[in-house]
């Protein structure tokens, strides 16, 4: 018995839904990036989901999703190292307060 | 085929041009660059002066000319050319050779001057400028050289921009030859128009070649009266004089060169290369213009040495000395033909350079004082410039025998003998003769005989050594060219006219040399007599007080002028200025209001018409630009927000229409 694939898709539509509300709603700077990493999260879950349902016997979709995860890492600590400079110079993280760049 | 040097003859002045142009542009405060070139500059134009004068000793009476076309303008070619004759040869190797003198003298001279380089330069130019003037082919090139020759007079009279006397002198010099040049310029044109060619030699087509001269007609004397206007305002002649004696206020290596020896002289080097000219068709050797030059020489000479009798600056006594020798250039020119008066302008470049450079090492050594009244008995302190002074006082006083001037004035004295026209020229140069040795005499009792009168010159010093080889050579020169002169051996006057004269021995002592002797002599008795032991007042002022005061003031000519023609041209001006003032004023500011009043109406369309639109055009740009510019709110999650919006709206329309 397995899992249908709608059934995959609607929790990925799920999360990436849930994620992009973090993002679009939440004024912490570290919580938009964990939006971000729950919409990335449910991508991945998507490669996964088509790529076991797919009669292809290699696997692309772990692949894909592996490096995915791992360009993900690299993002997340690119972003952190992005909150903690606008930290220092702002001496806030609150994303609505740096609007500098206003016209 | 012209000969080599012919072709490049140009040399002779470029050599001091280029030396001029390099002190001018690379001089430093190290002088002896300056001294280097510009010495240089004169040893090369006398080399190659050396070369042209021997060519025409190998060829005698060589006419030999180089022409080339300087522009075409429409379809007339202008041409300039090169001349060599032994007329300028001659000219060539004197000036030569007394302007190398006067360089090196200059260098003793002027070696606490301050503005030592700009004195080389311009020294250098005139140098150019007065060998391209010699040179020239044509009147065209003959006058732009005779112009720059004026420039620099012009610079080295104001040489000591500092002193007010200097800049006047400057501006008289220069604008009263300006006076004579016009004269000249319309001669120029006026031959121009008639003869459609200003080249003086270019086989058989030149304007003083017998086809041209016979083109012009009647015009002839009119053209060559004309072309003598500049000569007698270059040469110093009456009523032209005034500017020379003012001249002197420049430095006297100055007064040697440009006002002695050479520029005057250019004058009557110009009477004498358009000598063709003023004696066409000449009946006796005698024609209108002719005439006119030996009146105009005769008044000059006999004027200038009455002044000069009176005159206390051993500079200004010199000054009009030279003036009445140049008076004595034109009467031979008149009466005498061309050589005569080109063997005088010969001698005298030698002994008037020579006195000038005496003169110059006098004030030196007096501590730069130039009154004559304070000086004396410098012969024992400066005996170089003593011996030197006296051979050209002898030369130029005419002493027989064995100084160059005694020649020519001889042959001269003969040649207004032998006049057709009238004896009182003769009589009247007899009377120059007398009056020359006597004012020469006066300045030799003054500055070497006699006690001291100064502290000034009883403190003298000689000069050294750069400045009394100069002076040394000169006397030299002075002497030696009589040898050419004698009527016995007369080479010089043969060598310039291109004939055979036979020599006379027995011509040495004809009555004429006796009677000049006794003038001379007679004029230097009445000198040493009456001024051996003169005190600081003159002994003519004590017996004559109205007479010296006459003559001391310059017969009032300079104040004539004052009162007549600069007073009408200053009213003139001064009418010219009213109507201005007055008259042409109106119109200009009635000019000035209608275009205000255009201003004014178009000024309305630009402000109501133009203006607003513009105007409205930013006022509108502007706030779309405020308008979209509020979108940019800098708050990331905004344009997150729009950008999911749109997605979603893009979504949504993709589901609808499938």
């Amino acid at each position: 018995m397995t899992t249908p694939l709608p059934l995959l898709l609607g929790m990925s539509a799920a999360l990436f839904s849930l994620g992009l509300m973090a993002v679009l709603s939440r004024r912490h700077a570290i919580f938009i990036l964990i939006g971000i990493e729950i919409m990335l999260t449910a991508a991945n879950l998507n490669f996964i989901a088509f790529w076991r349902y797919s009669p292809q016997p290699q696997p692309t979709g772990v692949m894909f999703a592996i490096f995915s995860i791992a360009i993900a890492a690299a993002e997340a600590a690119v972003g952190l190292g992005f909150v903690i400079i606008v930290y220092r110079h702002y001496k806030t993280t609150e994303v609505s307060k740096l609007n500098k760049l206003k016209g | 085929m012209t000969p080599w040097i012919v072709s490049h003859l140009w040399l002779i002045p470029a050599a001091p041009l280029l030396a001029s142009l390099l002190i001018l542009c690379f001089a430093t405060e190290k002088r002896i660059f300056t001294v280097i070139l510009a010495i240089t500059g004169q040893v090369f134009a006398l080399e190659i002066s050396g070369h042209a004068f021997f060519q025409t000793l190998c060829n005698p009476g060589v006419h030999d000319f180089h022409n080339f076309t300087w522009f075409i303008f429409g379809e007339t070619p202008l041409r300039l050319g090169w001349l060599l004759d032994p007329l300028n040869a001659a000219m060539l190797v004197m000036i030569t050779l007394v302007s190398l003198c006067i360089f090196i003298f200059s260098v003793g001279y002027m070696k606490d001057d301050p503005h030592f380089n700009r004195f080389f330069t311009f020294l250098s130019l005139f140098s150019a400028a007065m060998l391209g003037l010699v040179i020239a082919n044509s009147l065209l090139l003959l006058f732009i050289c005779w112009e720059l020759v004026g420039l620099s007079s012009y610079f080295l009279i104001g040489f000591w921009i500092h002193r007010p006397s200097a800049a006047a002198a400057a501006k008289k010099a220069f604008i009263t030859t300006r006076i004579g040049d016009i004269g000249f310029f319309l001669g120029l044109l006026w031959l121009y128009g008639k003869s459609g060619t200003l080249l003086f030699y270019a086989n058989g087509e030149g304007c003083l070649e017998h086809a041209a001269l016979l083109s012009l007609g009647g015009s002839v004397t009119v053209i060559a009266l004309l072309i003598f206007c500049g000569a007698a305002g270059k040469s110093g002649q009456f009523p032209l004089h005034v500017w020379l004696p003012d001249a002197m206020e420049g430095p006297t290596p100055v007064s040697a060169l440009i006002h002695a020896a050479t520029m005057v002289a250019a004058g009557v080097f110009l009477v004498a290369r358009m000598y063709p000219l003023f004696s066409f068709g000449a009946i006796h050797g005698v024609t209108p213009s002719l005439q006119t030059v030996v009146w105009i020489g005769t008044i000059t000479s006999v004027m200038a040495s009455l002044i000069a009798i009176a005159q206390s600056d051993i500079k200004r006594i010199l000054a009009y000395s030279t003036v009445s020798q140049l008076g004595l250039m034109m009467v031979s020119l008149g009466v005498g033909g061309m050589a005569a008066g080109i063997m005088h302008l010969l001698a005298h470049g030698f002994f008037k350079a020579l006195l000038f450079l005496g003169a110059g090492s006098v004030i030196h050594g007096c501590h730069h004082g130039q009154d004559i009244r304070k000086m004396g008995g410098l012969q024992r302190l400066m005996p170089v410039t003593f011996a030197t002074y006296a051979i050209g006082m002898m030369a130029l006083s005419g002493f027989p025998l064995l100084f160059s001037g005694a020649w020519t004035k001889e042959e001269i004295l003969h040649a207004t003998w032998l006049w057709p026209v009238s004896v009182v020229p003769h009589l009247l140069m007899l009377a120059g003769v007398f009056l020359t040795a006597l004012y020469m005499t006066r300045q030799m009792a003054y500055v070497f005989f006699g006690k001291a009168r100064d502290k000034n010159s009883l403190h003298a010093h000689e000069s050294p050594r750069v400045m009394t080889i100069p002076l040394i050579v000169l006397a030299v020169c002075a002497v030696l060219f009589s040898i050419v002169l004698t009527p016995a051996w007369p080479w010089l006057e043969s060598y310039l006219t291109g004939e055979h004269i036979p020599g006379h021995f027995g011509a040495i002592f004809q009555p004429m040399v006796f009677f000049s002797v006794l003038l001379v002599g007679a004029g230097v008795w009445v000198g040493m007599r009456v001024y051996s032991n003169a005190g600081k007042a003159d002994p003519l002022q004590e017996s004559q007080p109205e007479v010296f005061r006459f003559l001391e003031n310059k017969m009032w000519i300079d104040e004539f002028y004052e009162h007549t023609l600069l007073k009408w041209s200053a009213d003139a001006a001064r009418l010219a200025d009213w109507m201005d003032r007055r008259i042409w004023d109106g119109f200009v500011r009635a000019a000035a209001g209608a275009g205000r009043l255009l201003a004014y109406a178009t000024s309305n369309f630009d402000q109501g018409g133009i203006n607003i639109g513009v105007d409205q055009g930013c006022d509108t740009t502007q706030d779309l630009a405020r308008a979209v510019s509020a979108w940019h709110s800098g708050n990331i999650q905004n344009y997150l927000r729009a950008i999911g919006l749109g997605t979603l709206a893009l979504l949504i329309l993709y589901l609808l229409l499938g």
